[in-house]
């Protein structure tokens, strides 16, 4: 199958691992990736900030460069329900509302791709260590539920699942809403945090980068030893 | 114009732009016709048996969990027998009663003084009495509730006021479900003849306002007790 | 920045890093969720009940004018007087009216978020009335002289110590740490205001079109004896509360509940068809009920929101919500607290000064997902972002966003921007968190992550497939 990677700014630029670990989970079970280069973001934070002409500014060409793919595969559940979800509502009544719902029906968040359209769930990995899942909002509840990233964890070799208390709740990310209200935000974090840790697990994995980033930042500044880790970074260990 | 005319003017004109179907996120509209709670609710609603054995286990079963205290026994005498006890086992001074069903039958059996609501009442006396004694109209075995209106529980105040409400009720009153019960409002009273009130009583009154934590009689009964035979 | 959204940032701030109130909040949460879960899973088939609830709504919705003028004649023919009010002004008149007309000196209300909402309580008292509130957590919350911290659980913020400091105080009661005990000391006080009481004021909870009845949801049975002793009844009520037929009560009294608190029915669901009828013991000589628009008819004009008028007052979008578990109900500064309150209060009190309340949510959709009623919770945040910004952005933020869009348009400059922020990191590492940091408001309290040193795009140019092209499956 020929799958188009969809790479958002922040996977780019902080979390390349992350990429490169769905390239090349993707490529050993046989698919060719491509990647078209000049879509950076999808216009999710001015969306969310109210500022919907300049989101559709930015995701205009998203619709265009990806109009003719096959299927669009993206590693953050956030960006993935801005493409799956949010799209059709952004385009409403404007003459890309085709295209949108397009799009829409193309969109998959990485580990909802592997097991549902794949069927795909041992990809031979390792990772000897205690884990905990974080269910990042927008994959969860706009995307694909809890099952896709819990069965390819369970074939990992060596690795240890632990659920958290309240694993639903949000990380207190929210993408502009952690710098326009960082006192709301840390709190979330912090109580995510303690949940995650009173698992005792080595770490906590997610499929978005963006709520690891948060939590990854609310870690290392209290000193707890817990890391972050994507859920396709696991995935690509052998 | 009127206020009333101005508000149902602001309604007409707001409607004039459709709203779309629910979960439909913007798509057309009215598609199709909604579906309505009347009609579907069984559909949706927790399980509950095909018989009326299986009701009356659901029913004590929610009881139960509910904090009522429900008694089964055979014939009228018996479920006087139970009453009987009960004034006993709580030293009842005064019950509060009405009409002339099995409940006011019931009550006039213990031999202690009974105040009746029928022709009206002093609410402090009502509220002195020890226990309510009320029929009902219905059971309800999926959510363990009593159906009474101000007809069938001796008006409004008999069954909140007293510290401990008894209902006397038939084996036959029960029914499964709540659409059974809203069925039986429609039978007895519709479509001009309802009473000015109607309530399903499930549990006794009860509150959790103080740390979640569960205390029984916040305002109404601490007690409540299902006789039925 | 608007008053309103200054005191929301002080206060969240300050509640949010309160660790005794973030533990009470949740951990009474985690016992309401506790109790719904499984009552959820008895249903046969819940999203489905949802769906048909919303559905029924909005009908109900779509044909508003007529299901009124039904609920007024079917009302009115069994002697009820409906009253129908536009604004806040308006309910308190036609209810000050009544209470005059009637010479009432003490009055009784149990559960009205809108007279709450219409702030009729101060007016009262002001008017020399004796008003108290009979549910046990409205009723403790006047004794301590605050609003409801939650509209459905009004005092979940108070332990049991301070609410015995509150009765010692103001009852004169001995102290007691027993929740049972607490509860039996307002019983007592409050039995005697039933019983003295001239008027009784209740909300309502739905109001039936059919039968021209309204449907009153409680457990105490503090409504049961105010719609019972009093001689005259007041109603007070938003016009969305219609439900076409009486019987659509069968899906939407165990929904409630189910959703509200955790229950198969709440203790009391009473539905109220007239005063006192012919041949009837006891209730009202004369039932008022107050049809209450205050700008509901404002939101109902705006189709894409409209089903925030089908909202149950459930209560459950504020206990799964992660912002209201950490910064409490006061902080909105609003009647209905939580998601719909930031929803549907820029509609009420008017956009510009509430918007701030739809900007402080991530978007997790807890809300929208637990709704009985399938309000689109998290979607109409956004939609007031959109409003607020096209009524009235500012002109900063939106140069902001103009810049950003540029920038993710145009792939070189993207890139170049990329190279300059790894050579400004560790300039910005020597100021993390500090009044100078630009990014103060992310590293005051998270540590900032670092660039890569070779981005994804940059592996991609130099990535060639591990496999030759004829091997490669191409299903």
């Amino acid at each position: 199958m020929k799958i188009t990677l969809f790479i958002p700014c922040f996977i780019d630029t902080l979390y390349p691992r992350v990429g490169i670990s769905m390239v090349q989970i993707l490529e050993k079970l046989g698919h060719v990736v491509t990647f078209p280069e000049a879509l950076v973001c999808c216009g999710q934070p001015p969306f969310n900030s109210g500022y919907w002409p300049e989101a559709r500014q930015v995701a205009r060409p998203v619709l265009q460069g990806l109009a003719d793919a096959e299927v669009v595969v993206i590693g953050s559940g956030s960006c993935g329900a801005m493409m799956k979800v949010f799209y059709t509502e952004l385009f409403a009544g404007e003459p890309e509302e085709a295209a949108a719902r397009a799009l829409s029906a193309k969109c998959y968040e990485f580990s909802d791709f592997l097991v549902n359209q794949l069927g795909v769930t041992d990809l031979g990995a390792v990772f000897p260590h205690k884990v905990t899942i974080h269910d990042g909002c927008h994959g969860l509840r706009e995307m694909n539920g809890k099952a896709p990233p819990r069965a390819l964890l369970k074939q990992v070799r060596g690795l240890e699942l632990v659920e958290m208390a309240e694993a639903e709740t949000c990380c207190g990310f929210g993408g502009t809403f952690a710098t326009k209200f960082p006192a709301i935000s840390s709190a979330m974090g912090e109580v995510k945090c303690a949940s995650a840790a009173a698992t005792d697990a080595d770490f906590v994995v997610s499929n978005d980068s963006s709520c690891l980033m948060h939590l990854q930042g609310l870690l290392s500044r209290e000193g707890r030893p817990l890391k972050t880790i994507h859920l396709a970074e696991i995935l690509a260990s052998v | 114009m009127t206020e009333r005319d101005k508000i149902l003017q602001r309604i007409r004109l707001a409607l004039k732009n459709p709203a779309p179907m629910p979960g439909a996120h913007g798509s057309a509209t009215g598609l199709r016709a909604a579906r309505t709670a009347a009609e579907s609710a069984r559909d949706w609603l927790p399980q509950v048996g095909p018989s009326p054995g299986d009701w009356m286990t659901l029913f004590t079963k929610h009881c139960s969990d509910l904090k009522t205290e429900i008694v089964v026994v055979g014939d009228a005498a018996a479920a006087q027998e139970q009453l009987r006890r009960l004034a006993l086992a709580e030293q009842w001074q005064r019950v509060a009663t009405h009409g002339a069903g099995e409940a006011a039958e019931a009550a006039g059996a213990l031999g202690l003084p009974v105040l009746s609501t029928d022709g009206g009442y002093d609410a402090k006396e009502l509220e002195a009495c020890d226990a309510g004694i009320s029929g009902c109209d219905a059971l309800i075995a999926q959510t363990g509730s009593i159906l009474l209106t101000a007809r069938s529980g001796g008006g409004r105040a008999l069954s909140v006021l007293p510290p401990h409400h008894v209902v006397v009720a038939r084996r036959e009153q029960l029914v499964p479900d709540l659409p059974a019960a809203f069925a039986w409002l429609h039978h007895c009273y519709g479509p001009a003849d309802w009473p000015s009130m109607m309530t399903l009583i499930t549990g006794p009154s009860r509150t959790g306002d103080i740390e979640r934590i569960l205390v029984l009689g916040a305002h109404g009964p601490k007690k409540l007790t299902v006789l039925v035979y | 920045m608007n008053p309103h959204a200054v005191q929301f940032q002080s206060d969240a701030g300050r509640l949010a890093a309160d660790l005794t109130h973030r533990q009470r909040i949740q951990s009474a949460m985690a016992k309401y969720g506790a109790a719904r879960g499984p009552r959820q899973a008895l249903f046969r088939d819940w999203q489905e009940g949802r769906q048909t609830a919303a559905e029924t709504k909005w009908a109900g919705l779509n044909q508003l004018d007529e299901h009124l003028v039904a609920f007024e004649k079917n009302a009115t023919a069994r002697g009820t007087q409906v009253h129908w009010t536009s604004t806040s002004e308006q309910a308190r008149q036609v209810i000050v009216d009544i209470l005059q007309r009637h010479r009432a000196q003490r009055i009784v209300k149990s559960k009205v978020m809108t007279s709450e909402e219409i702030h009729l309580n101060q007016l009262l008292e002001s008017l020399g009335f004796q008003v108290v509130e009979s549910d046990l957590g409205e009723y403790i919350q006047q004794l301590k002289g605050e609003p409801p911290y939650h509209f459905v659980f009004p005092c979940m913020h108070l332990s049991r110590e301070e609410i015995s400091d509150l009765f010692e105080n103001h009852l004169g009661t001995a102290q007691t740490h027993d929740p049972e005990e607490l509860t039996m000391i307002a019983r007592r006080v409050l039995r005697q205001k039933y019983i003295e009481a001239d008027v009784g004021i209740t909300g309502a909870n739905f109001l039936v079109a059919e039968t021209g009845m309204v449907s009153i949801t409680e457990n105490e049975g503090n409504a049961r004896l105010t719609a019972a002793l009093p001689r005259v009844m007041i109603t007070l009520v938003g016009i969305e509360k219609i439900l076409p037929r009486l019987s659509d009560l069968a899906l939407f009294l165990p929904m409630l509940a189910t959703a509200g608190t955790g229950q198969p029915l709440t203790c009391y669901n009473t539905m109220y068809g007239g005063p006192r009828q012919p041949g009837e013991v006891d209730g009202p000589e004369e039932w008022h009920v107050v049809l209450l628009d205050n700008n509901r008819t404002t939101l109902l004009a705006d189709p894409e929101q409209r089903d925030a008028l089908h909202c149950i007052r459930c209560g459950a979008c504020l206990n799964v919500c992660p912002i209201f578990k950490n910064v409490g109900g006061f902080s909105y500064g609003t009647t209905y607290q939580g998601p719909i309150g930031s929803v549907i209060t820029p509609h009420l009190r008017g956009l510009q000064d509430w918007k701030h309340l739809s900007g402080a949510s991530t978007l997790c959709g807890a809300c929208t997902e637990t709704c009985p009623v399938k309000i689109d919770l998290h979607h109409h945040l956004l939609h007031n972002r959109r409003n607020g910004v096209q009524q009235g952005g500012s002109r900063g933020e939106g140069l902001l966003w103009r810049a950003f869009a540029f920038l993710m348009n145009h792939p070189r400059l993207y890139g170049l921007a990329v190279r300059l922020g790894r050579l400004a990191q560790p300039l910005q590492n020597m100021i993390a968190g500090e009044a100078l940091d630009p990014l103060q408001a992310w590293t005051k309290t998270r540590e900032l992550p670092e660039l890569a040193p070779q981005s994804f795009r940059e592996f991609w140019k130099n990535h060639r497939p591990a496999l030759p092209q004829d091997q490669r499956r191409s299903s």
